[in-house]
């Protein structure tokens, strides 16, 4: 069975064309995590046909993949994508990928903007942030990748069954490299088309990532 | 005495008091409150007998008793703080976990039409 697990907070305005933008692709299962939204998010993913799962309280996106990862597994999924609310994502990304994730038998498939040149995004982004991002990814991680913190991706379910998000809020990003790496679990990046409608994280919302990374490591 | 070590003795014994008081409420472990009992006698003759830390101070190499209390302050407060964040972060991941299971126990009886 396959999944679509979409993190959302305070996204009833995107959430319901997401949905059913995924529908019309074809995918099923399609299971919003509402994270404690004020708005209407529940209510409209659920009329668009989604699962929808509600956490009481605010949690974070790494909490709301997490809790999308553990109801997929434990109604039999054997694949996983990840997907934004926002609609900053291509749904019609996702076929390629799962067959480019059959073809090459991994567990895990990451999303990149820079293996083709469909995604435009603000040049500061392009040439600041992300390299700044990727290289601090590199020395965190130890995994060398062409894109940081890409929320798209693909779990097989062996790779759910191993990877655990207790990051809960932005860092789960270079958490689940991490992870990859700590199971010896086969991945691949592919190319998908990213929308920029807002700057997204920017440069403090990086800082506080790391942050989050380096209090990680201080507690487990 | 001066006005200051009335205030600060004054001010310790109700520390003191609302220490044992949160005990009796069963907020406070025995051990714990045996800490902070402890803690705020030292400092109530610290207070009363300025000279008693000179001594100690003396020992380790400080030049002046209050020094070595504000040292060993500050120190104390960091370690406190740390232990506090961490305790949070746990705190946190606890708080994840109960409404990660509210969320999948509250779906169980919906129908998903799963295929």
């Amino acid at each position: 069975m396959f999944f679509v697990v979409v993190p959302a907070y305070n996204e009833a305005k995107s959430i319901g064309r997401v949905v059913s933008d995924l529908f019309s692709h074809g995918l099923h299962n399609i299971v919003v995590v509402d994270d404690g939204s004020s708005d209407d998010t529940s209510e409209v993913a659920k009329s668009a046909g989604a699962v929808v799962l509600t956490h009481e309280v605010n949690r974070g996106q790494g909490a709301s993949l997490q809790t999308g990862n553990e109801y997929a597994l434990a109604n039999g999924a054997n694949m996983v994508v990840h997907f934004d609310a926002d609609g900053q994502f291509n749904p019609a990304d996702i076929h390629g990928a799962v067959e480019a994730l059959q073809n090459k038998n991994v567990d895990v498939l990451l999303g990149s903007r820079f293996l083709d040149n469909r995604s435009q995004m603000p040049w500061t982004k392009k040439y600041i942030v992300l390299p700044v991002a990727k290289l601090v990814n590199r020395f965190l991680t130890g995994m060398k990748l062409t894109d940081a913190h890409n929320g798209f991706r693909i779990l097989s379910r062996r790779a759910l069954e191993k990877i655990n998000i207790s990051q809960d809020r932005m860092a789960h990003n270079s958490e689940i490299i991490k992870q990859i790496k700590m199971h010896n679990l086969a991945f691949m990046e592919h190319p998908v088309q990213v929308n920029y409608f807002e700057y997204g994280q920017g440069m403090g919302g990086g800082f506080k990532i790391i942050l989050e990374i380096l209090q990680g490591r201080l507690i487990k | 005495m001066l006005i200051i070590q009335i205030l600060l003795t004054i001010f310790f014994l109700f520390a003191l008091a609302k220490v044992v008081g949160r005990w009796r409420a069963g907020d406070l472990r025995m051990t714990d409150m045996v800490w902070w009992l402890l803690f705020w006698v030292a400092a109530i003759i610290v207070v009363l007998l300025p000279n008693s830390t000179a001594t100690l101070a003396k020992l380790v190499g400080i030049g002046r008793g209050a020094d070595l209390v504000v040292y060993v302050a500050l120190v104390l407060i960091f370690f406190i703080i740390f232990r506090l964040i961490i305790k949070i972060e746990l705190l946190n991941k606890d708080i994840t976990k109960l409404v990660r299971k509210i969320s999948l126990d509250e779906n169980k009886d919906e129908k998903n039409n799963l295929v």
